[in-house]
């Protein structure tokens, strides 16, 4: 079977991010890039259901040339090869964009599964698998801790508010994991190596057959209005305990009114 | 006016806290309608009235509930079609992002997310980067479709109407698509719903065992509170995920947080850090959640929390 993993490059996640204030986008280029971690969950999740079933993983990213870096790590894994959608009036796409060139990048790969990370921890609107599950009229089994292949069947528990769902369709299908689902793997050094001789696919809009006004800002459906830092948090009272530190928050509660 | 869309969250009937909390929001920009899909409209009917809803659109065919999101998407499709809409409104959950995201590709709109503000004129306001930066964003074409955080607004009783419209809708068959088999309810308690709930009181690693969460939970019940815990707490296997607080857990934002034996970890804090009010117990004065205390105790947990809880309890009398 054919999985594609969905992988995002995001700015450190330590690292302090910043809105661009020209074009009010996130400020990528001075921060380190890492793989997205929730999408290392996918990736080591797609590597296990290809190494239980038979079949090979392809990496997917949509990001600037550097997001190669992090395609390359998925590699290192045991991906087989990458398809890295690169074009500079990708720049500012919303959710709607990004959707739709990832969408058109997974119909010309025609998987059997496409499995993302459940949230990218710099835009953390948990959308994009949703969305291209509706773009691709595909069965959306999202926020799972568990993924199981019964022939042409996918199973998953669904991760809900009180417990789990579970929940099963018809592959292809999207698939999201939780982080609770695995333990990512390390790249070993022989992993490392060959990762550096497989091959990746560089797809610019036209190879999609997508036009430049239909993604990016120019066909970006949100705009940002304005931005501002937020007021900081004044200094709060920090006290060492002197015996008696669980009436003093008590006071404190109480000046507060919670009390 | 025009009508602002609401859909209820809500389990069989019992609509959420933060649905009536959209109603006030949706009353602030237009003519406040919810959509109920699924079993339980008559129960729901009469709580949405009385907090402003002057319709109620309901799709309570048993089929809607059997396979996941895109039937909801369907029925709120449908209902923007014939009643136009200026807005659509849900809650900020994990299934409501999903409904939102489907939902503004099937509208050719655009979607926001986590808005915790809205003006007449439909921009939304957002907290970016754990709060750091206050984002106004406007959906530019079709019709606004955006999801809203718990305790972004006051619960308002404010009669509507009412008015149950009935819905019919005819699924596609990639809306029966994911099919649920099984549910299964793992944790539930009596206290408030932690994503909604005025006080939250968190343990962490520092807490050392499933048994001793009790002391936490003591703290939460003299105040009324929902219990949360970080991932060090819910990987051990103490408390259970569903009351995970952070980045992959839930995202609370109440009045008060308590954080007990919490190092405040960048994925932590991610959950909590637009709280109102933060108090926090640890006995490393180094912890970074530290940072974030509106007031904070350098000490260890096991005698403090309990000592405040019987502080509360004695002037509570
Ligand atoms: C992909 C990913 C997602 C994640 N998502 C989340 C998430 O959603 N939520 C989350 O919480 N974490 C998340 N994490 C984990 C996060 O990085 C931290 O590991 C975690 O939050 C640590 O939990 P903790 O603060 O309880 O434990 P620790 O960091 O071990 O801190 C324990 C604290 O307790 C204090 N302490 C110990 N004993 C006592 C005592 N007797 N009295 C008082 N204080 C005491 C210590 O001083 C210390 O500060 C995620 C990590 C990853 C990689
Ligand atoms: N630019 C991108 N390239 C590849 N995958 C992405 C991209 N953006 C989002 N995703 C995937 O979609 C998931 C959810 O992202 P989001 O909706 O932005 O929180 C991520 O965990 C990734 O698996």
């Amino acid at each position: 079977m054919k999985i594609v993993v969905c992988v995002k490059q995001v700015p450190d996640t330590w690292a302090e991010k910043k809105l661009n204030p020209a074009d009010s986008t996130l400020d990528r280029a001075s921060v380190d890039a890492v793989v997205n971690e929730l999408d290392e969950y996918a990736i080591e999740e797609a590597l296990q259901l290809a190494e239980a079933n038979g079949g090979e993983v392809v990496v997917l990213s949509m990001g600037p040339d550097r997001a190669t870096e992090s395609i390359r790590k998925a590699l290192s894994m045991g991906a087989a090869r990458g398809v890295h959608v690169l074009d500079d009036a990708l720049h500012g796409s919303c959710a709607m964009g990004t959707s739709k060139a990832l969408a058109k990048a997974i119909e010309a790969e025609a998987p059997d599964l496409v499995v993302f990370g459940s949230e990218s921890t710099d835009a953390r609107m948990s959308v994009v698998p949703a969305m291209v599950a509706e773009r691709l009229g595909y069965p959306q089994l999202t926020f799972a801790n568990k993924v199981e292949i019964d022939g042409g069947t996918v199973k998953i528990q669904r991760i809900t508010e009180a417990g789990y769902d579970e929940v099963e369709a018809a592959g292809p299908a999207v698939v999201s994991v939780v982080e609770k689902i695995n333990e990512p793997r390390y790249p070993n050094f022989k992993g490392i190596m060959a990762a550096k001789k497989k091959p990746i696919d560089t797809k610019a809009l036209a190879d999609l057959g997508l036009a430049a006004d239909e993604v990016g800002t120019a066909g970006a459906s949100t705009a940002v209005v304005e931005f501002a830092d937020a007021p900081p948090r004044a200094a709060g009272q920090i006290v060492t305990d002197d015996g008696n530190g669980g009436v003093k928050i008590a006071e404190f509660l109480s000046t507060q009114k919670f009390i | 006016m025009a009508e602002i869309l609401v859909l209820a969250d809500h389990t069989d009937g019992e609509v959420k806290k933060v649905t009536l909390e959209l109603l006030t929001l949706a009353r602030s920009v237009g003519e406040p309608a919810a959509v109920v899909v699924g079993a339980g409209a008559d129960k729901a009917i009469p709580v949405l009235a009385e907090h402003g809803a002057e319709k109620v659109y309901v799709a309570d065919s048993a089929e809607l509930d059997e396979y996941l999101v895109a039937p909801k998407v369907a029925v709120l499709a449908q209902v923007v079609a014939t009643s136009a809409p200026a807005a659509v409104l849900i809650a900020s959950s994990a299934e409501g992002k999903e409904i939102a995201g489907r939902l503004a590709i099937r509208l050719d709109s655009g979607v926001i997310t986590d808005a915790v503000g809205l003006a007449a004129d439909l921009s939304a306001t957002q907290s970016i980067f754990g709060g750091g930066v206050i984002v106004t964003a406007k959906v530019n074409s079709g019709v606004p479709v955006i999801t809203v955080r718990p305790n972004s607004s006051p619960v308002e009783a404010v009669a509507g109407a009412g008015e149950r419209v009935d819905v019919t809708v005819d699924l596609a068959d990639s809306d029966k698509a994911a099919k649920v088999t099984g549910s299964v309810e793992q944790a539930r308690d009596a206290r408030p719903d932690l994503a909604e709930a005025a006080i939250v009181v968190s343990g962490g690693r520092g807490v050392g065992s499933a048994d001793n969460f009790a002391i936490i939970e003591a703290l939460a019940d003299t105040l009324g509170a929902a219990v949360g815990a970080s991932r060090a707490a819910t990987d051990a296997g103490w408390y259970p995920h569903q009351f995970q607080v952070g980045q992959t857990g839930k995202t609370v934002s109440p009045q008060l947080y308590i954080a007990n034996g919490i190092s405040g970890a960048i994925q932590h804090r991610a959950g909590m850090q637009t709280s109102k009010t933060i108090v926090v117990v640890n006995k490393d004065a180094e912890a970074p959640i530290f940072e974030l205390a509106d007031y904070g105790i350098v000490g260890d947990l096991f005698t403090v929390v309990p000592q405040l809880t019987e502080e509360i309890k004695k002037r509570k009398g």
